[in-house]
């Protein structure tokens, strides 16, 4: 028996709508499979469930009223009948071990800690908050301090609760300063999908109103709280180029590879040798992720942006990369996104190329560690061997949290993505 | 086919890719790209939506040919089957 709680997706939720259910009592659920349509600020997600069972009850009905995060929406059973008369059990029973998605996701790729943790001191200390996700040193502050957890926005990767948040709390509390907050909205926007009508422009511009909010709440947290540093690089693209008109011109145009697959690519590579650059920092630290998620920063018609996860981008070949970016960028625009590609991001890719920007100074998603920003390839000036030519030229940068990793390594980086850009075949 | 109706076609793509276009605020001088504010892969998806519609595939060393309206309407009626 688990609940299935509704998930944080992202650090700037605090509640969404239930939109729709995929599933229905009785029916079977596998790990991975979306089982209900939720609405946030950065619209419709399809939320993934990390369970394998059956459906017993839906708890939560679909409309407009926003939900709180970690709020149960449905109980999964495993499946087997009861001992006694096959009845369901009754919701109330305590969720099994791998019960919350939240913290699954939120832990899946950590082995080292173990969601059950969380919830067990939850339990045993406050079983009025025996939902909320937060780090057992956050429980333990919150106590000390008087700072009712309830009350707390967790900042952490799928909005955990960290230690940082309950000082931030308390000082709060001690401050007689009106704290800006956001009005929790009564009337919630339908997000414009692309064969919206004019007459429902209003929603249009609620949704957009939302989306500001939201990335609005997420860059003033990384301009408050990260101590960041750029590092550029310019990087002469001339043969990567030619190679790559060269493969597209022995492909059909439905396959042809754009150039920013390969930035990414490169990106994904060069995580591998420099791994302080793909994680999260949580709790004074820095927590290294094995799996390389780029978020890859998606503008939407209507405004605003979404930085949707290429799960394992490192392992992906350019072609399964090419039609992965596709995919998600038709997906994040029609509103189709999956929970687990807003939350698994270890690292931001943002290219602005194409609307002729040439540097990108870009702001990290916390808790990210970095974000690599890329502007268009233009023609410019090359010295190189003593010779004055002209070269079509890159600048890429890097913007990096100086608390997880320090210059050094971000030239590693840098460095690295400029030899894998240089020798496209080996991408 | 002339050139009425590879505008047609070329419309039809672009309702497809960027719905929000108005096509009759659409300078037919203006660089293609900014003029629908569209990024390097609705481009590409405009590419293959010309391809599927009128059978012409535009090579990438041609995309500097096709960059505003009236290049591509002049460039597809050269190379559009009659």
């Amino acid at each position: 028996m688990a609940e299935f709680l509704m998930p944080s997706l992202g650090a700037d939720m605090e509640s969404a709508a239930l939109v729709s259910w995929k599933v229905k009592p009785g029916d079977p659920i596998k790990r991975g499979m979306a089982i209900a349509e939720v609405e946030t600020d950065k619209g419709v997600i399809e939320v993934e469930i990390f369970d394998e069972g059956v459906v017993e009850k839906l708890l939560a009905q679909p409309g407009p009223e926003r939900i709180k995060v970690g709020t149960p929406l449905a109980v999964v059973g495993s499946g087997a009948p009861a001992p006694d008369n096959g009845k369901p059990q009754p919701p109330q029973a305590k969720p099994a071990p791998a019960a919350i998605p939240v913290a699954t996701a939120a832990y899946r790729s950590a082995p080292d800690h173990h969601p059950m943790d969380h919830r067990a001191v939850a339990q045993a200390e406050a079983p009025a908050h025996a939902r909320i996700q937060a780090s057992p040193s956050a429980r333990k502050l919150a106590r000390e301090l008087g700072v009712e957890l309830t009350a707390v926005k967790g900042t952490g990767p799928h909005g955990v609760i960290q230690r940082a948040d309950i000082e931030r709390a308390a000082a709060v509390k001690a401050t007689p300063m009106p704290q800006p907050t956001v009005a929790p909205k009564v009337e919630l926007p339908v997000p414009p999908r692309k064969e919206v009508a004019p007459a429902a422009q209003p929603a249009a511009e609620q949704f957009q109103k939302n989306m500001r909010r939201a990335i609005a709440a997420a860059m003033s947290r990384a301009n408050r709280d990260i101590p960041h540093y750029y590092l550029q690089t310019d990087i002469d693209m001339t043969h990567t180029l030619r190679w790559l008109e060269e493969q597209n011109a022995k492909r059909s145009v439905k396959e042809r590879i754009l150039p920013a697959v390969l930035l990414v690519k490169a990106v994904a590579k060069a995580l591998v040798e420099v791994p302080q650059l793909n994680g999260y920092w949580v709790e004074d630290e820095l927590r290294i992720e094995e799996g390389i998620h780029i978020g890859f920063a998606i503008s939407l018609r209507q405004g605003g942006l979404i930085a949707p996860a290429l799960h394992n981008a490192d392992l992906l070949s350019l072609d399964e990369l090419m039609n992965a970016v596709r995919d998600l960028i038709m997906r994040t625009r029609s509103n189709r996104l999956r929970s687990s590609e807003l939350t698994d991001a270890t690292i931001t890719v943002s290219n602005l190329g194409d609307l002729g920007v040439e540097t990108v100074y870009g702001v990290i998603y916390p808790p990210q560690v970095a974000l690599v920003g890329f502007g268009k390839v233009g023609e410019r000036p090359w010295a190189e061997n003593g010779m004055l030519t002209v070269r079509k030229v890159l600048t890429a940068t890097l913007a990096a949290d100086h608390r997880a990793s320090d210059g050094t390594q971000g030239a590693q980086f840098l460095e690295a993505i400029k030899r894998y850009l240089k020798e496209p075949d080996q991408l | 086919m002339n050139d009425a109706q590879i505008k047609q076609s070329i419309f039809q793509v672009v309702q497809s890719i960027a719905p929000e276009v108005d096509l009759n605020q659409w300078n037919p001088n203006e660089n293609l790209m900014e003029a629908l504010n569209i990024d390097s892969f609705d481009f590409l998806n405009f590419i293959v939506g010309l391809d599927e519609a009128l059978g012409v595939g535009i090579p990438e060393g041609d995309y500097g040919k096709i960059d505003t309206l009236n290049k591509l309407v002049d460039y597809l009626s050269h190379k559009a089957p009659a």
